[in-house]
C-alpha cells in the first residue's frame, strides 16, 4: 500500500496553483490529503502531478464579515469546530464537525477538501447543503460562486471544471431564532454516517413556522426533504407532526449495497428525522 | 510516469533538523521509520484507520501514513521517542501506561501516547468519555482499552499536579 | 484472588519486562529490521476467486527500475523438494487433500492467493512491479457459501475435485437416539455463527538473511512458531538444522493466525537465497484481510433434548464449517466448536457431525478462542430456548445442568482431538455463576428494564468451559552466568502477552527474586532446541510449568555449590537478589556469579557439589492433559428499535483460570477477549459476494471495536488450582472472547422479547436487528 509515482508541486499562490492545475495533465489538488492519500495507497488513484495546497496562506482561515462566516477551503476540520463564532452562533456546524472522523483526522482534513471528496455520508457536505453556504470557486476564468445545493453533481462528483478549485464558502450568521440539531447514524465513534439529518425550525408564535430537513447519506447527493418542510409549516410542534414529516422518508429512494440496504437506509431517514426535530424544536427558543 | 522524482527536503524530528533526499511518494511514516530509524511510529493500516503512525505535527496529531514526508518540510515532528524528557525519565503518560499495563504488545502504544499528549495539552482534566473520543480513532486489538483509559486519567492527575 | 500465598514475585503485579523498550518506541518488530543492501518483496496476488492461469509474463516487470528479480513457481521450483505446503494437522477425516502450492502456477482458489512475487530495491517499487506482472486468468465458477458448497451440483472450489467436502467427521458418545426418544422437549435450532480475522495491528512479515559464507539462513519472522517454520524451511530447502535460525522479534500481536505457515515464509527465504542479499517482506492490511488466514461461518442445525424438569438428556445436530481454499493448519477449528459445546453442563448423550466444506475463501484457522465461541454459542442458545419453552428462568436451567463443584475433578466421555480423555479438572461452575448474577444485579433487572419506548433493555446470560494449556510440552532452560544474570531460553513464543515477563516470575521465584537480574529469550531456534510455540492459551501453563521445574533444579543447585563455598548446610541457605546468604542473615555470603563461577569448574580441579557443572537446567515438563478454565458471562444491552443499533451497557465476567501469575495480565487478556468478544457479537463481518470476492478490505469497512464501543466491564476472580501442573495455572489468552457472543444475543433477545424474535445468528448488525423487528409478527406493546 504505497503511493503510485507521481510528479509533486507546491504553489505559494492561488495564481500559481490555478496556473499548474491549468497546465498540468492528469493533476490532481492535494488538501489535507484524509481521503486522497488513503486512495493513492490503495493505487485507486493515479495522478501524474500532485498539487499540494498546503502552502498557500490565503486559502486557510475563518473571518466574521457582517453576517457571513467566511471560511478558506484549506481550513482545518479542527480549526472551523474549535471557532468561537461557530461554537456561538453555527452550532449546527460544530455539531456535525464533532462525528467528523477522528482528532487526528480533523487536526489535517480541510473543509473544503470535504467538500470537494462529496462523499454521500459526509457530514461537511450534509450541514453545509442545511445551511445553504455558497462556495466560492477559482479558475483560469476568474472566480465565481455557487450555492451549495447546486454544487453536487452526482455520486462524488462537484460541480468544478478539471481547471477550478473551490477556495472558500460562506455560511449566513442566523439572524432569526431557530433551533437546529444535526444527527447521524455511524456504526461507530468517527465513521460515516449511514444517515444524517439536519433539521432547522423556526418558531412562529408558539408554532413552527417554517421547517428545514437535509438527509445526507441516502442518495449519492444530499437530499432535502420539501415535501415533509410544507408539511410542517404552521404545525403544532408536537409527536405527530414530527412523525407525519418522518413519513416522508418513506417516498425515498435510497442507495442500496452489499452491507446496507435501501429499505435499512428510509427506515433510519425516517428515524433520524423525527429525532433532529424533536431536538431542534427543544433547542428553539420558543418563548 | 517511470523516473522517480525526487526532493531534498528538511525539517525537525523531535528537536533536530533532519535532511534528506527522497521520492516525493514517500510518507512521512516510511521517511520517519526507514530513512531516518525512528521506527517508533508504527504501520498499521496505512489507510488512515488504525492510529498507530500518529505524530504530532507543530504539536498536532496526525496520521503519518496520510502525509507525504516533502509536505513536512519546515516543520517540527515529535514522535515516541520524542516524550521522555532530555534527561531520559519517562513522559507521565508513558509512566502511566507501565503502572496500569496500558500496553500489550506494543504495536498501538506509540500513537496512542502521541495522540493523548495532544489531548491532554487540550483538556487537561477528562472525563473517561472525554478520554474514550479521544482515543476512538486509535485501534487497540490487546487491551480492550479499559487500562488505557484508565492510564490516561491517572497520567493527567499526575500532570496537573506537577 | 487468592493467587500465591507465600511468594515474592509469583501472583504479583510486577513492572512488566517487556515494557521500556515498548514504551520507548524502542521495541524490534520486524519492520524495524535494516540491513545494508535488503531488497524487498511484494506479492502479485489473484484478482479471482477461482481461476485458471493461462500465462504468466515477467517481462514488463523485470525491466522497471530497482527490480532485482521476479519469481512465478517455475523459477522456485527447482530449488524446492516440494512446491507445496503439507501442514495439515493429522486426522483421518480428509477426503480431500488441499496442500496450497508455494505460488499458485495453473490455478487460482481465492482473491488474493499469491502468483508470483517480486523483488525490489524498495518497497515502493517492488509494487510497481508487482502491478506490471501481467497473468492471464481464464475466470471459473467460484463457491463462496459453505453450506451451498455441500449441495449436489455445486460449484467445487477446485477444478476436478470430485466435491467440496474437505472432511466428515462425528463426534459422538452416549445413547443420542435413546435420550431423543424419551425426552419431554426437544428444541431444535438452526444457528449461522461468523468469526472474521484476527486483525493483529502488526501484520505479518519476515525478513530473510543468507550468509554466503557459511552458508546458511537466519529468519526473523513475525510468527507463533519459530520452530515450525524452521522445520519447514529445512524440509523444503533442502537445508540442514544448523543451517536455519528462525527468530521472532517483537510481534504485534497474533490471535492466532500466526500459528500457520504461509507460502510467504518461504518464498522469501529462498528468495533471499537465490539473490544473496537479505530480504524483506512485509504484509500490508489490504494483503491481511485476502492471505492471513480468518474464521468464518459456521452453520448449525443442533437440537437439544431435556426431561421436564429442563435436565439435558442429550445434544445432537450437524455443524457444516467453511474452511476456505486450503488446510492451512486442519480440521482444529470445528473441532474445538464441537468439543466446547457441552462442556460446561452434564450432556449424557451427544453426538455432532462435522461437515467440512472447500469454498474459494481464504483459508480457515483458529482466531482466539478457536471456534470455542461458536460451540458455547449452539450451547447457551439452546438452553435459552428451552428455558422459554419450560417455563424456567434463563439461570435455573443452566443451574440444574452445571457440571456441580462436588463432580470434580469429573471424567467426561470426550476425547480431545489427540484422542485424550477430556476431564474437567478443577472448578465451581455454579458459583462462578452466581458470582456473575450477583454483580450484574440479575435479579433486580426487571426494574431496570423500563417501559416499552424506542430503546428496549435486556439482559443475557452464558457459560463456558475452556481447554487450555495444549500439551504435550514447552522447553525452557535456566542457567546462571557468571555475570550473576540468569538467563531463560524458550521455545514458547511471545506476541504480547507478556511472556517474558511470566517466565522470570516464575524463574526468579526461585531465583532470589529480582526480576532485573533475568534475562529471557523467546522463540529463538538458536537459544532453544524445541519448541511448540504459541497457541492453545499454552504458554503459561506449559513454559510455567518447565520454567518452575529448572528454575527449581537450578536452585538445588545453587545451593549445594554455595554451602560448599560458604561450609554451610544448603537446607541453611536462601537466595536474595543477587546474593546467596545464611537464612535471615542479611549481609554476607556469596554472589550468584560468584556461584557460578565456582560451578563453571577449573581445568585440573575437583568441581565443586556433587551434580556436575553449571548452574543450568533445561526441561520440558510433559502434560498430555489439558486444564479446563471456565466463567460465566452476564450482559446487559440497550436495543434502539429506530435504528437496529446494540449498546452493550454492562458486562459481568466472573472466570477462574486456577492460579494468576500477575492479576493485571490476566485481566489485561481477559479485557482484550472481551473486546473481541462484542466485535464479534456486533461489529465484525468479513464479507464476500456471491462470486467470492471479499467486501470489506480495508480497517474502514472491517470493523474493529474501538474504545468509544467498550462497556462498562466488571471482572471477577474465582481461583482453583488445576492439580495438572505445579504451579495450578490454565491458561487465559482466549478465554475473555469465548462467552461474549452468546450472552449478548441472550441479552438482544431478551430485550426485544415483545417482538417474539429470535436471535439464531451473529454478529447482529444493526441491519439484522430492524430486519428481525419487521419480521416479527408480534406487535410489541408500546
Ligand atoms: C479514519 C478516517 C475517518 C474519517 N471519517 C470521516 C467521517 O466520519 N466523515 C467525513 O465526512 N469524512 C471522514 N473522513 C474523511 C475526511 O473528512 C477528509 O478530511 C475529507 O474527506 C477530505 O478532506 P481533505 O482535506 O483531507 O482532502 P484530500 O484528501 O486532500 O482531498 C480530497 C479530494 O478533494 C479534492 N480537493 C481537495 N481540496 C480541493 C479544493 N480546494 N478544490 C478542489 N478540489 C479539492 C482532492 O483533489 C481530492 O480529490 C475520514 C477520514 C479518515 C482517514
Ligand atoms: S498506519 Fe496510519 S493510520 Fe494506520
Ligand atoms: S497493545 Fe497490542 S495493539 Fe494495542
Amino acid at each position: 500500500m504505497k503511493p503510485p509515482v507521481f510528479e509533486y508541486h507546491r504553489p505559494a499562490s492561488l495564481t500559481e496553483a490555478v496556473d499548474m492545475l491549468g497546465g498540468l495533465e492528469n493533476a490532481r489538488l492535494l488538501a489535507g490529503g484524509q481521503s486522497l492519500m488513503p486512495m493513492l495507497a490503495m493505487r485507486f488513484a493515479f495522478p501524474d502531478h500532485l498539487i499540494d495546497l498546503n502552502r498557500i496562506p490565503a486559502l486557510a482561515g475563518i473571518a466574521e464579515d457582517g453576517g457571513t462566516l467566511r471560511v478558506g477551503a484549506m481550513t482545518r476540520q479542527r480549526d472551523l469546530l474549535d471557532h468561537p463564532v461557530v461554537r456561538a452562533r453555527l452550532p449546527m456546524l460544530a455539531e456535525a464537525l464533532e462525528q467528523v472522523g477522528h482528532r487526528q483526522t480533523r487536526n489535517r482534513g480541510t473543509v473544503g477538501g470535504s467538500l470537494c471528496h462529496l462523499d454521500p455520508a459526509a457530514e461537511l457536505v450534509a450541514v453545509a447543503t442545511a445551511l445553504d453556504a455558497e462556495l466560492e470557486i477559482a479558475g483560469p476564468r476568474g472566480a465565481r460562486t455557487l450555492p451549495m445545493a447546486a454544487f453536487p453533481l452526482g455520486f462524488m462528483t462537484p460541480a468544478l471544471e478539471p481547471d477550478e478549485l473551490l477556495t472558500g464558502l460562506r455560511f449566513a450568521l442566523p439572524a432569526l431564532p431557530q433551533g437546529a440539531c444535526f444527527t447521524e447514524f455511524a456504526r461507530r465513534h468517527g465513521d460515516y454516517a449511514i444517515v444524517s439529518a439536519a433539521a432547522i425550525l423556526w418558531p412562529r408564535d408558539g408554532r413552527i413556522g417554517r421547517a428545514s430537513i437535509t438527509l445526507g447519506g441516502v442518495g449519492p447527493v444530499p437530499v432535502r426533504l420539501e415535501a415533509a418542510e410544507a408539511a410542517l409549516a404552521g404545525q403544532r410542534a408536537d409527536a405527530e407532526s414530527f412523525a407525519a414529516a418522518a413519513a416522508c422518508c418513506g417516498a425515498l429512494d435510497p442507495m442500496d449495497d452489499a452491507q446496507v440496504p435501501a429499505w435499512y437506509r428510509r427506515r433510519l431517514a425516517a428515524t433520524l428525522v423525527r429525532r433532529a426535530l424533536t431536538t431542534a424544536w427543544e433547542r428553539a427558543d420558543v418563548r | 510516469m517511470s523516473a522517480e522524482p525526487v526532493r531534498t527536503v528538511a525539517f525537525g524530528v523531535n528537536g533536530e533538523t533532519r535532511e534528506a533526499t527522497i521520492p516525493v511518494r514517500r510518507t512521512l511514516g516510511d521517511v520517519l521509520r526507514h530513512d531516518f530509524g525512528l521506527t517508533g511510529t508504527h504501520l498499521g493500516c496505512e489507510h488512515g484507520v488504525c492510529g498507530a503512525c500518529t505524530v504530532l505535527l507543530d504539536g498536532r496529531a496526525v496520521r503519518a501514513c496520510l502525509m507525504l514526508a516533502v509536505q513536512a518540510e519546515g516543520h517540527e515532528i515529535r514522535t515516541v521517542e520524542g516524550l521522555a524528557d532530555a534527561a531520559g525519565a519517562l513522559h507521565p503518560l508513558q509512566q502511566a501506561f507501565c503502572d496500569h499495563h496500558g500496553l500489550q504488545c506494543g504495536f498501538c502504544t506509540p500513537g496512542m501516547l502521541t495522540t493523548l499528549v495532544e489531548f491532554l495539552a487540550d483538556c487537561p482534566d477528562p472525563t473517561a468519555a472525554q478520554v474514550r473520543v479521544a482515543i476512538s480513532g486509535n485501534l487497540c486489538r490487546c487491551t480492550g482499552y479499559e487500562s488505557i483509559v484508565a492510564a490516561v486519567l491517572d497520567a493527567a492527575a499526575r500532570m496537573r499536579a506537577a | 484472588m487468592t493467587g500465591f500465598p507465600d511468594t515474592r514475585v509469583l501472583g504479583r503485579d510486577v513492572p512488566r519486562k517487556e515494557d521500556p523498550a515498548l514504551i520507548r518506541g524502542r521495541g524490534r518488530f520486524v519492520d524495524d529490521i535494516h540491513l545494508p543492501g535488503m531488497l524487498h518483496a511484494a506479492f502479485v496476488r489473484s484478482p479471482h476467486a477461482h481461476a485458471a492461469i493461462t500465462a504468466i509474463d515477467t517481462a514488463a516487470a523485470r525491466a522497471m527500475p530497482g527490480v532485482r528479480a521476479v519469481f512465478t513457481l517455475k523459477d522456485l521450483a527447482p530449488h524446492l523438494t516440494d512446491t507445496r505446503l503439507v501442514v495439515a494437522m493429522p486426522s483421518p477425516a480428509y477426503r480431500l487433500e488441499l496442500h496450497r502450492p508455494v505460488l499458485a502456477h495453473s490455478e487460482v482458489v481465492h482473491v488474493g492467493e499469491a502468483v508470483a512475487m517480486v523483488v525490489a530495491d524498495d518497497p515502493y517499487r517492488a509494487e510497481d512491479a508487482a502491478a506490471a506482472v501481467d497473468v492471464q486468468y481464464d475466470p471459473l465458477p467460484a463457491i463462496a457459501d459453505c453450506v451451498a458448497a455441500l449441495r449436489p451440483g455445486a460449484p467445487t472450489a477446485h477444478a476436478g475435485a470430485a466435491s467440496n467436502l474437505v472432511a466428515e467427521m462425528v463426534v459422538e458418545y452416549g445413547a443420542v437416539e435413546a435420550a431423543f426418544a424419551g425426552a419431554a422437549l426437544r428444541i431444535q435450532k438452526r444457528l449461522l455463527v461468523h468469526r472474521g480475522g484476527s486483525h493483529s495491528m502488526e501484520c505479518r512479515g519476515l525478513v530473510a538473511v543468507p550468509d554466503p559464507i557459511e552458508d546458511r539462513l537466519t529468519v526473523w519472522n513475525s510468527t507463533q512458531m519459530p520452530h515450525a517454520c524452521k522445520r519447514m524451511l529445512c524440509d523444503l530447502l533442502d537445508l540442514r538444522e544448523t543451517q536455519v535460525r528462525v527468530v521472532t522479534p517483537d510481534v504485534g500481536g497474533g490471535f492466532g493466525p500466526k500459528l500457520v505457515i504461509y507460502p510467504e515464509e518461504v518464498a522469501v527465504p529462498l528468495a533471499a537465497r537465490l539473490c544473496n542479499r537479505p530480504v524483506k517482506w512485509i504484509e500490508d492490511r489490504r494483503e491481511h484481510f485476502v492471505s492471513t488466514t480468518q474464521e468464518r461461518d459456521q452453520a448449525w442445525d443442533v437440537e437439544l433434548a431435556t426431561d421436564a424438569d429442563g435436565r439435558i438428556l442429550g445434544v445432537r445436530g450437524v455443524l457444516v464449517h467453511d474452511h476456505g481454499a486450503w488446510t492451512a493448519r486442519g480440521l482444529n477449528v470445528p473441532q474445538g466448536a464441537v468439543a466446547a459445546m457441552p462442556l460446561a453442563y452434564l450432556v449424557p448423550a451427544f453426538r455432532m457431525t462435522i461437515k467440512v466444506a472447500a469454498t474459494n475463501k481464504v483459508p480457515v484457522t483458529p482466531i482466539r478462542g478457536a471456534g470455542q465461541p461458536q460451540g458455547v454459542f449452539a450451547m447457551e442458545r439452546l438452553l435459552d430456548e428451552a428455558a422459554a419453552a419450560l417455563g424456567l428462568t434463563r439461570d435455573e436451567i443452566r443451574r440444574r445442568n452445571l457440571v456441580p463443584a462436588e463432580r470434580m475433578p469429573y471424567a467426561t466421555p470426550m476425547r480431545t482431538r489427540g484422542g485424550i480423555a477430556v476431564t474437567l479438572d478443577s472448578g465451581d461452575y455454579p458459583l462462578c455463576q452466581r458470582m456473575a448474577l450477583d454483580a450484574a444485579d440479575w435479579t433486580g433487572f426487571p426494574a431496570r428494564r423500563g417501559g416499552g419506548g424506542a430503546v428496549r433493555r435486556g439482559i443475557g446470560l452464558s457459560n463456558y468451559v475452556e481447554c487450555t494449556g495444549r500439551g504435550p510440552f514447552e522447553h525452557v532452560s535456566v542457567r546462571v552466568e557468571p555475570s550473576g544474570r540468569i538467563v531463560v531460553a524458550t521455545g514458547a513464543a511471545a506476541m504480547g502477552q507478556s511472556t517474558a515477563t511470566m517466565l522470570a516470575q516464575v524463574v526468579a521465584e526461585q531465583l532470589g527474586a529480582d526480576l532485573g537480574r533475568v534475562d529471557v529469550v523467546t522463540g529463538d531456534t538458536a537459544a532453544a532446541p524445541i519448541g511448540l510455540g504459541g497457541s492453545n492459551s499454552r504458554q503459561a501453563v506449559l513454559a510455567g510449568s518447565s520454567a518452575h521445574a529448572a528454575a527449581v533444579r537450578v536452585k538445588a543447585k545453587v545451593l549445594e555449590v554455595a554451602g560448599e563455598l560458604l561450609e554451610v548446610s544448603a537446607q541453611d541457605l536462601e537466595i536474595v537478589d543477587g546474593m546467596v546468604r545464611v537464612l535471615g542473615v542479611p549481609g554476607g555470603g556469596v554472589s550468584l556469579g560468584e556461584v557460578a563461577r565456582a560451578a563453571a569448574g577449573q581445568a585440573g580441579f575437583v568441581l565443586p557439589g556433587t551434580s556436575g557443572p553449571a548452574l543450568a537446567a533445561s526441561e520440558e515438563v510433559v502434560i498430555d492433559a489439558m486444564t479446563y478454565a471456565n466463567g460465566s458471562c452476564v450482559a446487559e444491552v440497550e436495543v434502539d428499535t429506530g435504528t437496529g443499533a446494540v449498546r452493550v451497557v454492562h458486562l459481568v465476567f466472573a472466570h477462574d483460570c486456577g492460579r494468576a501469575l500477575h492479576p493485571r495480565i490476566v485481566e489485561g487478556q481477559l479485557m482484550g477477549g472481551i473486546a473481541h468478544g462484542i466485535g464479534n457479537a456486533l461489529y465484525e463481518f468479513m464479507a464476500f459476494d456471491e462470486n467470492a470476492q471479499p467486501l470489506t478490505t480495508t480497517l474502514a469497512e472491517y470493523l474493529l471495536v474501538t474504545a468509544t464501543e467498550m462497556p462498562k466491564v466488571t471482572i471477577l476472580h474465582h481461583e482453583s488450582p488445576t492439580p495438572l501442573n505445579p504451579l495450578g495455572i490454565k491458561g487465559v489468552g482466549e478465554a475473555g472472547v469465548i462467552p461474549i457472543g452468546a450472552a449478548i444475543a441472550s441479552a438482544v433477545e431478551d430485550a426485544l422479547r415483545d417482538y417474539g424474535v429470535r436471535i439464531d445468528r451473529l454478529p447482529l448488525s444493526p441491519v439484522d436487528v430492524l430486519a428481525l423487528l419487521d419480521q416479527s409478527t408480534v406487535l410489541p406493546s408500546t
